[in-house]
């Protein structure tokens, strides 16, 4: 908690001219929740009622379009889900896809961040550039990667001079290969924001120190500037991993999840919209949120922090 | 950003064209291949255009799904963007500047669905959505957004609340002002700047939303602008449209290029608002 808040009502309470209430504390109260109310209530009308109902559901063997057989199976659909090897795979790709575009991302994001830092010509260029791949639609940004590295219609066979047949959509590795980079390069700007944001709360005269106390500027990287950042960096790979690993638009855009290229997301979508089996969907629905729940406090507990600190509340 | 006395070296500038080569490059082949012309020139690979026509962008425009797609996405955007807007203001005041029981959760709910699985939840709402004939409208889009975009709006205000002197709000209230009063006259204003700023990053989730698109909505009354892309079929079926795919993208990418243009300053502090506090 921020110290001003909490020294607020008890700076207001004294006075006390204008008595609405009997206490100024319930009044405080019912104002709180009459401000935070609505809002809470959206969030959870489309998280929690749905997510509840998805339990329930996960329950029965159902189809919609055959809703005349829909039966209460128990936990065995998740029986189903969990023994199935191309649940696992999907666990896999998405597991693959965050680790490998996260620390992709903070290597270069951070590069940017340095420059961005030190740059005093073309700063306005260079900030609307890097909010370009932020802003711009997912599904686009999949098209562009996908065009690019097809053999008929793209430029990077030609650039690179490789065998105009060559299609790296034709197999996993080839597949993955380009979601990644597509991925990498949609969202870098944002970890690059981030860690410019964490860069500049580092203390000029600890570097200053350390480069007089004959630092190299390597040491100086390590223990004075990445240390200072810390909240930034973690920020930064929370929500990218998070991010990462929840992946759909640019497998579906690409690969339509073929060449085993399904995330669970994919698994999800495609059990719940296109067969419409609403029992096992659910299933696979709260498995995605487990395993994104084991992620996040994975994650926390890694850094050691709480994010809701970190948020500065 | 920094206090440090910027200087220009080889390095930053070189550091600099990077970046910018980086950012802009897929971008400028998708402008490139929306301007080919002919099945030829798209299947001839290669970077730039031999034979550059407009046809793709008519095309696109002839095609009466993404003429309401267009129209979707910018209804279902705005209405969701005010409403989170005004829903979030509420909060993160109550939140930055009141004490409460279970103001804890209140953020803890913003954060648990800032790291929610989206897809985990279309199954539901598309059974929920047709049971209460929303599936296939804009409100059955707007819903969803709103949570979603809501925690993200929440933080970026009350970040911004945070940096809002207090005294003011109580010198308000001391003047006889009710505290409805002063938040509307005092703090409004002042949290102008951040509003602004959480409406620009709620309209961009909105606008780039595609899991919500293509699984609640299936017609032209209601498919957003990214579902639609990946509907495209072109002006015949057995014409490749991926010249006109590429010029459709083309044109969503328009508004995002105009929003990050005007406001880039706004749209980079709220992005790193609140997170380096630490």
């Amino acid at each position: 908690m921020a110290s001003t808040t909490t020294l607020e009502p008890t700076k207001a309470a004294p006075g006390g001219r204008r008595t609405k209430t009997r206490t100024p504390e319930s009044a405080e109260n019912r104002l709180g929740w009459k401000l935070a109310g609505p809002a809470v209530a959206v969030m959870l009308l489309v998280t929690a009622w749905p997510m509840l109902r998805a339990l329930y559901l996960s329950l029965f063997s159902y189809r919609l379009t055959d809703p005349d057989n829909r039966e209460l199976v128990g936990i065995s659909n998740y029986g189903v889900v969990l023994s199935d090897s191309l649940w696992w795979r999907a666990v896999g790709v998405a597991v693959f896809i965050m680790v490998v575009t996260v620390a992709v991302e903070l290597v270069i994001g951070f590069g940017f961040a340095m420059v961005m830092n030190n740059i005093l010509v073309a700063r306005g260029l260079v900030r609307a550039s890097i909010l370009v791949p932020y802003g711009i639609i997912t599904v686009v940004s999949a098209y562009a990667w996908l065009y690019a590295f097809q053999p008929t219609t793209g430029f990077v066979n030609q650039w690179l001079h490789l065998d105009p047949g060559t299609n790296l959509f034709d197999d996993f590795w080839g597949s993955i290969f380009v979601i990644c980079l597509a991925e990498i390069w949609k969202t870098t700007p944002f970890v690059s924001l981030l860690l410019l944001a964490g860069l500049s709360q580092v203390p000029n005269d600890a570097i200053e120190a350390a480069t007089v106390d004959g630092a190299t500027w390597r040491q100086r990287l390590t223990k004075v500037i990445l240390p200072s950042m810390r909240a930034a960096i973690m920020v930064a790979v929370l929500f990218r991993a998070l991010d990462a690993y929840r992946i759909f638009d640019s497998p579906f855009i690409m690969t339509g999840f073929a060449n085993g290229t399904a995330p669970p997301s994919g698994l999800v979508y495609n059990a719940m919209i296109q067969r419409v089996e609403l029992g096992l969907g659910s299933a696979m629905s709260v498995l995605l949120f487990l395993s994104v729940l084991i992620i996040a406090f994975g994650l926390m507990k890694l850094f050691r922090v709480d994010l809701s600190q970190v948020r500065g509340d | 950003m920094g206090e440090k006395a910027p200087h220009i070296s080889w390095g930053s500038i070189v550091g600099a064209e990077l970046i910018v080569l980086y950012t802009l490059t897929p971008v400028v082949y998708l402008v490139s291949l929306s301007l080919k012309g002919g099945n030829a020139d798209v299947n001839q690979g290669g970077f730039l255009p031999h034979d550059p026509s407009f046809t793709n962008y008519d095309t696109v425009f002839q095609f009466s799904l993404f003429q309401h797609a267009l129209f979707n996405s910018f209804g279902i955007s705005i209405i969701s963007t005010v409403i989170s807007v005004v829903l979030a203001t509420f909060a993160a005041y109550a939140v930055a500047r009141l004490r409460f029981r279970g103001k804890k959760f209140v953020l803890s709910i913003a954060l648990a669905i800032a790291m929610f699985p989206v897809v985990a939840l279309v199954g539901p709402l598309f059974d929920m959505w047709r049971a209460i004939g929303i599936y296939d409208t804009w409100i059955g889009l707007i819903i969803p957004y709103l949570s979603f975009t809501l925690p993200m709006s929440i933080w970026v205000l009350s970040a911004f609340f945070r940096e809002i002197p207090w005294e003011m709000e109580q010198a308000a209230e001391v003047d006889g002002a009710t505290a409805w009063q002063a938040f509307r006259k005092v703090i409004v204003p002042l949290a102008a700047p951040g509003v602004f700023t959480a409406a620009i990053i709620t309209f961009f989730f909105a606008w780039n939303d595609f899991v919500f698109g293509i699984s609640l909505s299936s017609t032209e009354r209601s498919i957003p602008v990214p579902a639609s892309l990946a509907f495209f079929t072109g002006a015949s079926q057995f014409d490749q449209p991926i010249a006109a795919i590429a010029a459709a993208s083309v044109v969503v990418t328009i508004p995002i290029f105009i929003i990050v243009l005007l406001f880039q300053r706004k749209i980079v502090s709220g992005l790193t608002s609140g997170a380096v506090k630490g």
